[in-house]
């Protein structure tokens, strides 16, 4: 038994995915909608970065679905308890990551700890040395000389499932893309692998590829060593950046969907009605521009822990403490980063109502609400899709400088900018403790690197001013 | 030009007290000094004694608006609002909650800041100029693509690796400059190489690509094919024509941000070690003394007025067609 538990942050997510879906669903019989997607998809570096982004989000998603197991209950009339303990799915596909944890440090690959101890011999000597660790290598009888082998078998298994898989994908779209261009078998494949097809398939195919042999290397190798690592506590550090995912994905999508309505409305209303309410919102933006977002952010945070020591008992588990927190710094960055977008869209607007369409439909006496929601709100929905691919890397390096600052995410949190800020520790240590840093840098670069990518392919797409050049 | 500063300057006047409502607000009425006091002592084992005395101490134990004890002005003037928010407008910052000179302060670390923010600026600009021009040269070439894919992948690395990363490279493998610290006078030289080496590198990426695309906005238009139909030089094409369009927005971003130096750079400067006031900024946040954060606050705000009062000016003196009124 299990009791499904949906946070505050769950909730807005799949708000999110519904509005993505049911967007994608409204925009497939229309071609003026399709067709800027379309071109994101034929640019070869947007295809890329869209592929590593999906991969992204499912890790995020299914780490979304939060759950609390039932309490193992011998007297099986009684009612059952659940723990406290939130998990989520992606806890229980990644299965022993989670509770397999070590003494302390050990490093990538180690099969022994990363220092030395005092161990206990049964005849009361002592020795010092590294010990054997409780569970990366456990396999092994004897580690120093088997682990290079055995990790080369574990990665040539990986290999061999990643072809099976690369060659089952390739079937998969050869065959969806002949039945749709109706053509044979063999012509669509040709297509394919000579690249003259619009949408790069052949590049997306060796995108997968190298995403399926990550894949397949960690379920091969993680479930037998600590391939990153564990930290100072001897948490698995692998285990760690998966989890941060959902962290970095929450602060750089749910800010903007925070911010959305209020800087659309906002904007779109100072540029349409002018006078006194255009001079009212300037000034209101300007204003929270003018204070530093650091500090605003800092204020808030400190506002909030005041809160939350003062009413203890209004969240059951440390999760949903730390997850309100997360909710209050994406609303908090919100507040200071919807002006930008605000800005703009009252330029545009302002620009707009000029226009001899908006004209003549005042002439015709339609309704202001009707002019802007039919006329002006679809004429401005570029810029807001593009300012919001465009924040949503800044957004994600910014949970790491918050975190340093020290109002980021809650500390019990895991998060990119947690893990950089207890590696800096590690970094002046001797030796060093470097695989803390490098998990964090590598997933927060390929995340950040794909989003600034594919920012970039949706900006040409749906830019108008890009678009003619 | 003078009456349109002095018109901005007015106009500024009441964004300060907006800033100086909302900070007043989010300080003293959504958090109390009650608040602040526990939050100060630990909230365990605090009496109301004890925080009535600390609140004695740093002035917070007056009415918020309007204060009945006393009669005539000071009814106003012996308030919360009067004392901590009001002469803020004064430059007035008073003491930080340990008791310190906030004025003092903000003086004395204004200059370590500066030390590291102005060289970093200048050295940054003029690396970033002369990349984003090769790259405009290029401009459509393998040279280019590659370029920018570059610039996009220095722009995706969190800052905070830059940091970790150089004081690792430079200070402990390669043992060239101390890891961090700071020294007055000319020995601070040595201390600061390595966080303006570190400043100008993270900026390289995003700013490059933004001068690139100033550049390219400039290269397409009518009067470069001019002057390139005239029969001159490219060098000349590049550096008379092209160069002195596409300062303009360059510049103008710059002097934007100029005022923003004073308040120094958060994550370098508390890395670093550096006594500047985003170190100060970082370490009251970390303290939680309030004093110093409002004061920060009242101060950027100020600095980013000016920042676009500057802007306004400077479109006029570097582009001649723009006229102010």
């Amino acid at each position: 038994m299990i009791m499904p538990v949906i946070l505050w942050t769950d909730a807005l997510i799949f708000l999110l995915v519904a509005i993505v879906t049911g967007f994608a669903l409204y925009a497939r019989g229309k071609p003026h909608l399709r067709a800027p997607w379309h071109h994101v998809m034929c640019s070869r570096l947007g295809s890329m970065a869209v592929v590593i982004l999906c991969a992204y989000i499912i890790i995020g998603l299914l780490d979304s679905l939060h759950y609390r197991p039932a309490i193992e209950n011998s007297d099986a009339s009684a009612e059952t308890h659940y723990a406290v303990e939130v998990l989520s799915v992606l806890d229980v596909l990644v299965g022993p990551l989670r509770t397999r944890t070590e003494k302390t440090y050990s490093a990538p690959f180690a099969t022994q700890l990363f220092s030395r101890e005092t161990v206990q011999h049964p005849d009361g000597s002592q020795t010092r040395k590294y010990p054997r660790l409780e569970y990366g290598g456990r396999h092994l009888e004897n580690p120093a000389a088997d682990a290079r082998a055995d990790i080369l078998q574990r990665s040539g298994i990986a290999l061999t499932q990643t072809l099976a898989a690369g060659l089952a994908v390739l079937l998969l779209i050869t065959l969806w893309q002949a039945r749709r261009r109706q053509l044979a078998f063999m012509a669509s494949l040709r297509d394919i692998l000579a690249r003259r097809t619009a949408v790069p398939w052949l590049i997306i195919l060796i995108t997968l590829s190298v995403l399926l042999l990550l894949t397949f290397l960690a379920i091969n190798l993680a479930t037998a060593y600590h391939v990153l690592g564990t930290d100072k506590v001897g948490e698995d550090v692998f285990y760690q950046t998966l989890k941060s995912i959902r962290t970095g994905l929450v602060i750089g999508t749910l800010t903007t969907l925070i911010m959305l309505p209020f800087a659309i409305f906002m904007g779109i209303l100072a540029g349409y009605a002018r006078g006194w309410i255009d001079d009212l919102i300037q000034y209101l933006y300007t204003t929270l521009n003018s204070i530093p977002g650091i500090l605003l952010i800092a204020a808030a945070i400190l506002m909030l822990q005041v809160y939350m020591a003062n009413h203890p008992d209004a969240f059951e588990t440390t999760l949903e403490r730390a997850d309100i927190r997360l909710l209050f710094l994406c609303i908090i960055l919100g507040i200071t980063s919807w002006t930008g977008l605000c800005r703009l869209l009252r330029g545009e607007s302002l620009k707009l109502r000029e226009a001899e369409y908006i004209q003549a439909a005042t002439a015709f006496g339609v309704r202001h609400s009707k002019i802007i929601s039919r006329h002006i709100l679809p004429n401005v929905m570029h810029i807001v899709l593009i300012t919001v691919v465009l924040d949503f890397s800044g957004l994600v390096l910014a949970e790491a400088v918050l975190s340093y600052v020290g109002v980021g995410v809650d500390p019990t949190m895991n998060s990119w900018g947690n893990m950089i800020n207890s590696a800096r520790l590690e970094m002046a240590r001797e030796p060093v403790v470097w695989w803390s840093l490098l998990a964090a840098f590598l997933f927060m670069f390929t995340l950040v690197l794909a989003a600034n990518l594919f920012s970039d392919a949706v900006r040409d797409a749906f830019d108008p001013r890009l678009r003619q050049r | 030009m003078f009456a349109y500063i002095v018109r901005r300057a007015a106009y500024a006047i009441p964004i300060l007290i907006g800033v100086n409502l909302l900070t007043f607000y989010l300080f003293f009425v959504v958090n109390s000094p009650d608040d602040m006091a526990r939050l100060h002592l630990g909230v365990k084992r605090v009496t109301p004694e004890a925080i009535e005395k600390w609140k004695a101490e740093r002035g917070y134990n007056k009415p918020l608006l309007y204060n009945e004890a006393v009669s005539g002005s000071e009814r106003f003037t012996k308030t919360i609002f009067f004392e901590k928010s009001v002469k803020l407008f004064a430059f007035d910052f008073g003491y930080s909650d340990d008791g310190r000179d906030i004025s003092h302060d903000i003086a004395q670390r204004m200059v370590p800041s500066l030390a590291i923010a102005i060289p970093s600026l200048l050295v940054g600009l003029l690396i970033n100029i002369s990349f984003a021009m090769l790259l405009a040269f290029f401009r459509g070439t393998y040279v280019d693509v590659s370029g920018v894919i570059l610039c996009v992948a220095l722009m995706s690395v969190s800052a905070m690796f830059y940091i970790i990363g150089g004081q690792f490279l430079l200070g402990k493998l390669l043992r060239l400059m101390p890891i961090s610290g700071y020294d007055g006078g000319v020995d601070a030289i040595k201390f600061l190489v390595l966080p303006v080496i570190i400043g100008v590198v993270s900026g390289i990426g995003s700013s490059t690509r933004l001068y690139r695309s100033f550049f390219l906005e400039e290269a397409g238009k009518d009067f470069i094919r001019t002057a390139r139909a005239k029969g001159l030089k490219e060098s000349r094409v590049l550096f008379r024509h092209l160069l002195a369009n596409a300062m303009i927005p360059i510049v103008t971003g710059v002097v934007v941000i100029l005022p923003l130096l004073f308040m120094g750079s958060l994550l370098l400067e508390s890395f670093f070690a550096v006594p500047g006031l985003g170190s100060y900024t970082i370490d009251a946040i970390n303290r939680q003394d309030f004093a110093i954060v409002r004061a920060m606050v009242f101060l950027g705000s100020v600095l980013y007025i000016i920042g676009l009062i500057l802007v306004d000016v400077a479109y006029t003196v570097v582009d001649p067609r723009v006229r102010l009124s």
